[in-house]
């Protein structure tokens, strides 16, 4: 076959070059209409919160008139009466996902631990069970959930918040785990065994080095997934003491005359913590992604 | 359950009558039981309870005439079907596309990639209102630029219900086309340049080498994100409660919302519970169907 193609080669080479142009015009042309349907919405919370009057995105101009950051100073000195209360809110936002993570990570490499390695549960069970949870969507589990809250003295508890955030991130965790743990050799617990190592050790010093990579991974995604949950924050959190960046954007939502520069300034502030985690582990992300995938 | 048999070393089936569960004694066992113990904790308090609850609290079936008897309701549910139906498949699709383009070695599309994760990682809440507020008005981002590359004026987007539905979609394909592509793009890499490369010396076209090698080693890792993303797009009521606000009138709304609205407007929780438990005779066969397309990869493992 390709002594047969050979041949052919030179006569085809204009045609083959114009083909070749073709293919990279066409993948700028693609690459350029990809960057502005990513950036477009983005942009536009740049373009309210630029302008210090907050009227730019309804008068038709793609730049704003006068930018100024004024709008993102004020914000963090809290010198406008809308976000006073901002970085108390942001820290209770923080709370809430650095909890998470290390909760999800804890709980979800320990139960990993034990099912996948030790085989205290069946798999298929343990899948089974995991996938249950999104048989309800969240947005129905919500009404029972703020009842059963009052029933465990969690009501306007930012740790109602946690749990719930938890339970819904761990199967998802406990399931790229288990895939990710296949490719770790048994034998090397076994071994462990052998020397008298016991399972807490095996669990400290062989499973948790190895799996490090899909940990990481794991935790990205349940600060994603804590960050990126504003209604179970707003239905369970009440008091101003409890509020957080993501309540505090839904009430100006719900506020007509609310500032919009000022929503928009707090939402790209509230944007950049997960976008630096991601980015700064991005490595592993894809790896815990795709660990289970792509053996199929 | 043969795949976990499959995945053991041979050495131990043969030494094993039971291969599956190698028998925990003592310790062992009780530390295995003490390290599964939050987890199962956790389940039983914040996800059985729960789901219990809902159930109970949604078992009455005059709850369920009350909803047919609603047009509200019916339209709701179409919306829904409509909603995640479109918005998975579109989303897929490009998604498997974009993949084979991010997989060409350049280093600018390297960059692109950077680019296009954003908004993935962007806090949903904060990205629907951003097309929320291009969209609301009539001199929005979306109208300028209309006007700028093709000289029309953009249409009153949340004006009707179906284009105020398609504004959703749109959001939420935005939103996480970027996760499935990146698992695409991770599953594309992980194909050998071999197989390629053999196809390639065999004659076969561009076309033919993606239909022949990328689909079928591709499928299973689509179908399992294809399913999982249906289940999520199902109970995802944050881009039509943001963008469209589900409105005019109700006209773009989804079963999510609307049962919001019966719970916390109309101070009929149960309704409201009722509208969400009626989407499980659609969810429990797509999740059936990630079940088993689970277990089928690990046949393979």
């Amino acid at each position: 076959m390709t002594a047969a193609l050979a041949p052919s080669r030179p006569g085809r080479r204009p045609l083959h070059r114009l083909r070749r142009l073709a293919i990279e015009t066409g993948s700028v042309a693609l690459g350029a209409v990809i960057a502005v349907w990513s950036l477009l919405p983005i942009y536009n919370m740049f373009l309210i919160a630029l302008d210090r009057f907050g009227h730019d995105e309804f008068s038709g101009r793609l730049w704003p008139l006068h930018p100024t950051l004024g709008v993102f100073v004020a914000v963090l000195r809290e010198s406008a009466d809308d976000v006073r209360q901002f970085w108390h809110q942001f820290a209770n936002s923080l709370f809430i996902g650095v909890v998470v993570t290390v909760a999800t990570v804890m709980v979800g490499s320990l139960a990993a631990f034990a099912i996948g390695r030790m085989r205290v549960v069946r798999e298929a069970t343990l899948t089974g069970t995991a996938l249950l949870i999104y048989a309800i969507p969240a947005s129905t589990l919500i009404i029972p959930f703020i009842r059963i809250m009052k029933i465990y003295g969690l009501s306007d508890n930012l740790w109602a918040v946690i749990a719930a955030d938890v339970t819904f991130a761990t199967p998802y965790a406990v399931l790229v785990l288990q895939y990710y743990a296949k490719l770790i050799p048994t034998e090397l617990d076994d071994a462990a065994r052998i020397d008298g190592a016991s399972i807490p050790q095996i669990y400290l010093r062989i499973y948790l080095p190895l799996m490090a990579p899909a940990l990481a991974a794991v935790g990205t995604y349940a600060m994603l997934y804590a960050w990126n949950d504003y209604f179970y924050q707003y239905m369970l959190l009440m008091s101003e003491r409890h509020t957080t960046i993501a309540v505090a954007l839904e009430q100006f939502f719900d506020d007509d005359d609310a500032p919009y520069n000022y929503m928009m300034a707090i939402a790209i502030l509230y944007s950049l913590p997960p976008i630096a985690t991601f980015y700064a582990l991005r490595r592993f992300m894809a790896t815990g992604l795709t660990a289970g995938g792509t053996k199929g | 359950m043969n795949g976990m048999d499959s995945t053991l070393p041979l050495g131990r089936i043969a030494a094993a009558g039971r291969p599956r569960r190698r028998a925990l004694h003592g310790s062992e066992l009780a530390w295995s039981l003490a390290f599964v113990l939050p987890y199962a904790a956790l389940f039983v308090a914040f996800a059985v309870y729960p789901i219990l609850y809902a159930l109970w609290m949604g078992a009455r079936p005059s709850l369920y005439a009350a909803l047919l008897d609603d047009p509200r309701y019916i339209r709701a549910a179409i919306n829904t079907v409509v909603f995640a139906g479109l918005a998975v498949n579109l989303q897929m699709a490009l998604a498997l596309m974009l993949s084979g383009f991010f997989a060409r070695p350049r280093r600018w599309i390297k960059l692109l990639l950077v680019i296009f994760l954003l908004p993935w990682t962007l806090p949903a809440a904060p990205a629907y209102l951003s097309f929320h507020w291009m969209l609301v008005t009539e001199q929005g981002l979306p109208d300028r630029l209309l006007a700028i590359l093709f000289g029309i004026q953009g249409p009153f987007w949340l004006g009707s219900g179906p284009l105020a539905l398609a504004c959703d979609i749109t959001a939420s394909v935005w939103k996480w086309m970027p996760l499935w592509t990146l698992i695409l793009l991770g599953g594309r890499m992980a194909i050998p340049q071999d197989l390629y490369d053999a196809a390639a010396i065999d004659g076969a076209t561009a076309w033919q080498r993606f239909t022949r090698v990328t689909v079928p080693l591709l499928a299973n890792l689509y179908l399992i994100s294809a399913l999982i993303s249906a289940v999520w797009t199902f109970g995802d009521y944050t881009p039509v409660l943001f963008v469209s606000g589900g409105g005019p009138a109700f006209a773009s709304a989804v079963v999510s919302t609307l049962g919001f609205s019966y719970a916390f407007d109309l101070s009929r929780p149960a309704l409201g519970v009722a509208a969400g438990l009626s989407v499980l005779p659609v969810l429990l066969p797509i999740l059936i169907l990630l079940l088993r397309a689970l277990r089928r990869t690990e046949v393979r493992l």
